[in-house]
């Protein structure tokens, strides 16, 4: 089943072109990496599979359904960059945010048992049941983002988009983070990780999708490491991340 | 910070179920004093002021015997409830200033009504006038920051001004009509509560508790992460625009007592002295309704006893339930934004 499906997308912020002309197809069950240099329009093509954003032209589904229509909310689930969250003072417990994950489910009505129990099944699966009663803001950066897996997962979401999710996240907990991602992802569920390491995205992704501005590539992981897309991408002026071992 | 212990978390419960009783009792005191012409209800009436002399013999008072002061003094208790009910998500959202620039909306709205009705000889209550305006700038605050893609200070900065020049102008050009008493509306005051206004803010009070019980999640999750409650097709700005809305009429209910000046402290203060020491969103919640009751009660004892005007005594009580709860809290330092 595809799960996002874009077709020929255009999107531009007044007259400054962020995406052009991108097709491409995410199937359940697939691992994309969303590489490309610093603002090549990664988040924002993310958003536009999302329907954060309208695209100017071309078409996008999700679950096969036109995104603008498309409102089952809780099969996606969303890390953003930690610094455009707000709530940054906010007292909220980890269970309060990962509760979060359940409201799309309960609408206006009450939260029932089997909702809080689908709350602790998803703050054991990411190992955070200790630390559920702290608020998100006295965590570390890895342990917050694992809050907002958790979230995700509460929804019980069939699609997890990351924006850089281990910004400021040391290396240890980045890789442990990473590995959480991989058995995720071997348990059915879609991801798409946009990632400034390439390292990272090749060791863990099955599909990468590399864009600046205009698709350089989309295909599996090794035709990826093999092709000059990363190099025509970055172009002369671009720095690549390579992740050592 | 770990769970909160058991006994804080009972003194919560019977603070707030206390409250509960307090605000369900002046909605029914505002009730018997609106429907005191019918029979049945005009023997409970009696019987109020009889309670309310007794009350006053045993405090040594003479404040509960007048309706006038029942309906002040319900007025304070329930702004104690729904103003920081509606600012802890005003707080955390960045927006602790709306409430201020509302007020200046509805202080232009006040304007009007009095332009109106000294123009006209319409009796129709300014409450009601201040609130469609009140709603009327809410819905222009929430268009600009849609248009300007931020709640920065920009349109709430402009809209503060804006409204309160034109209502400085309708006030002007009207005062020749009639012989009003602005500082009233500035600066609050006990005696501008009418019987009309007080029953307004009974009505407002239900309504406001009812949509935050009916909207608590969803108004929490775009308060802590708007962008994944879009991709969780919660309908943002209709949230957005009912919270501001909302925040609109608990101002214009609010600015009787605390004045147009110091309405936006009933909406920030008692939240910022619940969040320097509450565990949770659903205790900062509890606390700042519990801060926002003692701001009130405390203010209206030292307002009623000294002598002094009682939003000024309200705002001061509040400040220094802020101030200790700072003290209290281990996480002193803890910034707060108030963008």
């Amino acid at each position: 089943m595809t799960v996002v499906s874009l077709e020929n997308v255009t999107f531009a912020y007044a007259e400054q072109p962020a995406v052009k002309d991108v097709s491409l197809t995410v199937d359940e069950g697939d691992f994309l990496g969303l590489v490309g240099p610093n603002g090549s329009g990664k988040t924002t093509l993310l958003h536009l599979m999302l329907g954060l954003h309208s695209p100017d032209s071309g078409s996008i589904e999700l679950f096969g359904e036109p995104v603008a229509a498309f409102d089952d909310g809780e099969r996606i689930g969303y890390v953003s960059q930690q610094a455009t969250s707000r709530g940054g003072s906010m007292p909220v417990t980890v269970r309060e945010a990962v509760t979060m994950g359940r409201f799309a489910h309960a609408g206006h009505g009450r939260l029932t048992d089997a909702d809080r129990a689908t709350v602790d099944d998803a703050l054991e699966t990411v190992g955070i049941t200790d630390l559920a009663d702290r608020q998100v803001t006295q965590l570390s950066g890895g342990q917050r983002q694992r809050a907002y897996i958790a979230r995700a997962l509460a929804s019980e979401a069939d699609l997890l988009a990351l924006d850089e999710p281990t910004v400021g996240v040391d290396a240890e907990s980045r890789d442990a983070f990473y590995q959480l991602l991989e058995s995720l992802n071997a348990s059915g569920i879609t991801i798409i990780l946009i990632e400034h390491d390439i390292g990272i995205v090749t060791d863990r992704a099955n599909r990468i999708a590399c864009i600046n501005t205009e698709l350089y590539h989309h295909g599996d992981t090794e035709s990826f490491v093999e092709s000059d897309a990363l190099t025509e991408a970055y172009g002369a002026t671009g720095q690549v991340l390579h992740h050592h071992h | 910070m770990g769970r909160i212990g058991p006994f804080r978390r009972r003194l919560e419960q019977v603070g707030l179920g206390l409250t509960a009783i307090l605000a369900v009792a002046m909605i029914g005191l505002l009730t018997v004093d609106a429907l005191r012409s019918f029979p049945l209800v005009g023997g409970l009436y009696d019987q109020a002021r009889i309670a309310g002399r007794l009350l006053d013999s045993l405090l040594g008072t003479n404040v509960f015997s007048h309706p006038f002061m029942w309906r002040s003094i319900a007025t304070g208790i329930l702004i104690g409830v729904v103003a920081p009910l509606v600012g802890t998500y005003l707080v955390h959202r960045e927006m602790a200033l709306i409430g201020e620039t509302l007020a200046h909306t509805a202080f232009a709205g006040v304007a009007v009504g009095l332009l109106v009705s000294a123009a006209t000889g319409w009796e129709g209550s300014l409450m009601l006038v201040a609130l469609v305006v009140g709603i009327l700038g809410a819905l222009g605050v929430q268009w600009l920051a849609e248009r300007t893609n931020t709640y920065g200070d920009v349109p709430i900065a402009i809209m503060l001004t804006g409204s309160f020049a034109v209502g400085t102008l309708i006030i002007s050009y009207g005062r020749g009509m009639s012989g009003f008493n602005v500082e009233g509306y500035l600066f609050g005051n006990i005696s501008v509560v009418t019987p009309s206004g007080a029953r307004l803010m009974a009505v407002i009070s239900v309504l406001v508790v009812g949509v935050i019980v009916a909207t608590y999640k969803q108004l929490l999750f775009i308060t802590f992460d708007e962008q994944a409650a879009r991709v969780a097709r919660l309908n943002v700005t209709w949230y957005n625009t009912l919270l501001i809305v909302m925040t609109a009429i608990v101002v214009v209910g609010a600015m009787q007592i605390l004045g147009v000046i110091l309405v936006a402290a009933m909406l920030v203060v008692p939240v910022a002295a619940a969040t320097q020491v509450a565990h949770s969103f659903r205790e900062t919640l509890s606390l700042s309704i519990l801060f926002g009751q003692v701001s009130v009660i405390g203010g209206f004892t030292v307002s009623i006893s000294q002598g002094l005007p009682t939003g000024g005594s309200i705002v001061v009580v509040a400040i220094a339930c802020y101030l200790l709860a700072i003290l209290a809290s281990s996480r002193s330092t803890t910034p707060l934004s108030t963008h």
